[in-house]
């Protein structure tokens, strides 16, 4: 009797898992859920099916019940959607983090599938301003589903889905240029927009680098927020880190806190940040430095040295360039003048980099190696024009010496010849 | 007695320079329509020593690893005082040098140059520019540039496809599996030590034979036939004409300079356009537009064998065709003309295509 007892409760606790149910009810026929919703008339209820067979859940072997619960195996609607039987149906804005994070949240669960996926993804979408509007009851602040899609979510490395790199700015667009959905919180719609003329989006999009930062690449993903005027040279400086540990150390850090001003975006904008060049620093506009700074002060003449200075090397390894090309057409071997002068182009880089000290002599002490190899280029290019030059007055006198030399052994055969 | 003659009575009594001044007093050359033809076997006796001479200057700098090679040579191009004069006219002449003997190996051929008793001289010949493409294939790798670098990989790859010792063959060639610093070192043993030797050899032998047989007179040539002295009257017109290449060849060095392109890297995928040199260009072109498969032998194998046949039916032209038959030598000659056109057009089309 106690044996019997015991095989009872085995198979209870066998039927009463989900997992067990889940493991063994895939999309197919023998799905009570897709057999009903894959002929319903509605759109909204049929939906789903069709989307299913791209999700990335179900490719993984996971079901409709993995996530909405209920019985699958039940040819009864009441009975395969009977909340006894773990039935929720469709979660509501506010339930779908806890809804995905079901399983995104636990570790044990998602070792299953990549042992080195995350889990934190629920916890950041709390502390997000998404999140934060989503438990404040918002029905329009973004959830899961907003971003990754519902029925048809793809992997993240999937090119095609919504969050794939090249794809995420139109996501986050989708609300955030859309200037009605965003009338009631006040912020503008533009952003997409601005990012689509950005040397970001250019990088990205054109370039197809992929490391490029697209939206979440600074505001975050699951735990996005809109970087503060503090935490924007942070943000930049993840990638762009020299820049930013320079301006940290400079006297601009102060001003621009004391005046709290944005650290990067002052001078470079944000969403719509271009390509620098050297017309960025200087005392004519474009420069953003007189936005600031008036004639007569030492701000006003650093910028002016700096762009004077940069010009000029600029202007160095253009020369060296174009004389070790014309010496290349010639034929003459420069190739490593040529290379060399690449030395020149990285000062340059550099002294671009450096300019974020504001320091005159900093930025000189950059430059000037650049301009002695530039000067050793520009040398070897006219050396190797000289040097052309030479070569082909040697070669008129060579023709004309074996002229010459031909000219008189053809005298010699006739004088010979007339002899004999 | 002065001290010139002094000293020549004494060299005369150890070298017997006597017997030789009088060979080539003796010595003649016959003068007809088709004399012209005689001058390009010194031609290219001549553009041979320009290579010996610029060949032992390049040997001062140049350095055999595939760290060195392209460094040596950009600073032979460069720093080294006339390195790029010798450094273009090295790589001119032997351009020249390939040209001149194809045409006077032709030459030889049409005239029918080759028959009893010149056999041997004809056979030294035809090896002699065995090893003219030898030392061209070789020496193409030695500025480890990337167009060399991957020609070198695709010439040594079609060894691989003779049958049963083709493996062997590419290992043997590349010195291990691919082209590397190894093969490198190897070719720069090839080019300056092994083909000199063997050149050096059969070229002694070739001129010695030439000496021994004197001129050939084609059979075209009817009745009694002119001459004119060896020395001076052809040598001062031989030196003419090597006057004249010399004078080419420093136009070209000065004006196109030879190119030395960028260093080899042998990780990176191999450019569009990789070509050999022209000589190789319709053997080349042949394997590209050969079909994958004929019956059951592989193109590739097919048209190596057949490179092979025809290297070995040159080297026994004067056994196959000799006075016996007209048709043969019909036969001959159409497949010489023949040979010719198809060398041509080939070529022509490797650099059109």
């Amino acid at each position: 009797m106690r044996s019997l007892t015991l095989v009872f409760i085995f198979v209870i606790a066998i039927f009463a898992s989900p997992e067990t149910a889940s493991s063994q009810t895939v999309p197919g026929a023998q799905n009570s859920c897709v057999n009903c919703h894959a002929s319903a008339d509605d759109e909204n209820l049929a939906q789903p099916v069709a989307k299913l067979k791209n999700d990335i859940h179900a490719q993984r072997g996971l079901s409709c019940v993995n996530c909405h619960g209920g019985d699958a195996t039940a040819d009864d609607m009441a009975r395969a959607m009977d909340s006894r039987s773990g039935f929720v149906g469709a979660p509501t804005a506010k339930q779908i983090p806890a809804f995905c994070g079901k399983c995104h949240s636990n570790a044990d669960t998602m070792k299953r599938f990549n042992p080195a996926i995350r889990v934190d993804q629920e916890i950041e979408y709390a502390s997000s301003v998404h999140g934060k509007r989503n438990a404040q009851g918002d029905t329009s602040a973004a959830t899961c589903v907003s971003c990754h899609g519902s029925h048809g979510i793809t992997a993240i490395k999937d090119p095609n889905g919504p969050v794939y790199p090249t794809h995420v700015a139109e996501t986050c667009g989708r609300c955030h240029a859309n200037a009605d959905y965003m009338k009631k919180y006040g912020i503008p719609t533009d952003q997409l927009q601005k990012y689509q003329t950005s040397v970001h989006a250019d990088a990205l999009f054109k370039r197809h680098d992929l490391s490029a930062p697209t939206c979440n690449d600074c505001h975050g993903n699951h735990g996005a927020v809109p970087p503060g005027t503090a935490s924007v040279g942070n943000v930049c400086g993840t990638c762009h880190a020299r820049q930013s540990e320079l301006f940290g150390k400079s006297r601009h850090k102060t001003a621009f806190d004391a005046m709290n001003l944005s650290e990067c975006v002052a001078c470079h904008s944000n969403h719509d940040v271009q390509h620098p060049t050297d017309e960025l620093i200087g005392t004519v506009s474009p420069a953003v430095c007189i936005t600031c700074h008036d004639k007569g002060e030492a701000g006003y003449e650093t910028a002016e040295f700096v762009y004077r200075r940069l010009a000029q090397l600029n202007e160095r390894i253009a020369s060296a360039d174009n004389i070790l090309k014309r010496a290349a057409r010639s034929g003459m071997e420069v190739s490593k003048a040529s290379f060399d002068l690449n030395d020149a182009r990285d000062s340059l880089t550099n002294a671009r980099v450096v300019l974020h000290t504001f320091l005159p002599d900093e930025v000189e002490k950059v430059i000037v190696p650049g301009e002695v190899i530039s000067e050793k280029a520009q040398q070897a290019g006219e050396n190797a024009l000289r040097e052309l030059l030479f070569r082909r007055q040697g070669l008129a006198v060579s023709l004309i010496v074996i002229a010459v030399a031909a000219a008189s052994i053809y005298l010699k055969i006739r004088q010979i010849e007339r002899k004999q | 007695m002065n001290v010139p003659i002094k000293l020549t009575k004494w060299l005369d009594d150890r070298l017997g320079l006597e017997s030789a001044r009088a060979f080539a007093a003796k010595k003649t050359v016959p003068v007809h329509r088709h004399s012209i033809w005689y001058y390009f076997g010194g031609m290219t006796l001549f553009l041979f020593s320009i290579q010996v001479t610029t060949g032992i200057l390049l040997l001062l700098y140049y350095r055999p690893s595939a760290d060195a090679a392209f460094e040596s040579v950009q600073f032979i191009m460069t720093e080294v005082r006339f390195g790029w004069l010798i450094r273009s006219l090295h790589s001119w002449s032997a351009n020249l040098m390939i040209a001149t003997l194809l045409i006077h190996m032709f030459s030889v051929f049409f005239l029918k140059a080759y028959r009893a008793p010149r056999e041997l001289t004809w056979m030294s010949g035809a090896f002699l520019l065995f090893l003219s493409l030898a030392f061209g294939f070789s020496g193409y790798l030695l500025p480890w540039n990337t167009l060399s670098f991957f020609a070198t990989k695709v010439g040594t790859e079609v060894a691989g496809v003779v049958p049963v010792v083709g493996g062997f063959l590419v290992r043997f060639l590349r010195g291990g599996d691919e082209v590397t610093g190894a093969t490198l070192t190897r070719f720069y043993g090839f080019h300056v030590a092994i083909l000199p030797a063997l050149a050096t050899a059969l070229l002694f032998i070739h001129l010695l034979l030439v000496q021994k047989h004197g001129m050939h007179v084609p059979d075209s040539i009817k009745g009694p036939v002119k001459t004119m002295k060896f020395f001076p009257n052809f040598l001062l017109r031989d030196v003419t004409g090597w006057l004249v290449a010399l004078g080419a060849l420093a136009a070209l060095a000065a004006i196109f300079p030879w190119e030395l392109g960028e260093k080899a890297d042998p990780f990176a995928s191999a450019p569009a356009g990789i070509r050999p040199e022209w000589f190789f260009m319709f053997m080349f072109q042949t394997l590209k537009l050969l079909p994958a498969k004929f019956g059951a032998i592989d193109g590739e194998v097919l048209g190596v064998l057949g490179f092979g046949v025809g290297g070995l039916l040159l080297l026994l032209v004067p056994f196959i065709e000799t006075k016996a038959s007209r048709r043969i030598a019909m036969l001959v000659m159409g497949g010489g003309v023949l040979a010719v056109l198809y060398i041509v057009v080939l070529t022509v089309i490797g650099y059109l295509v």
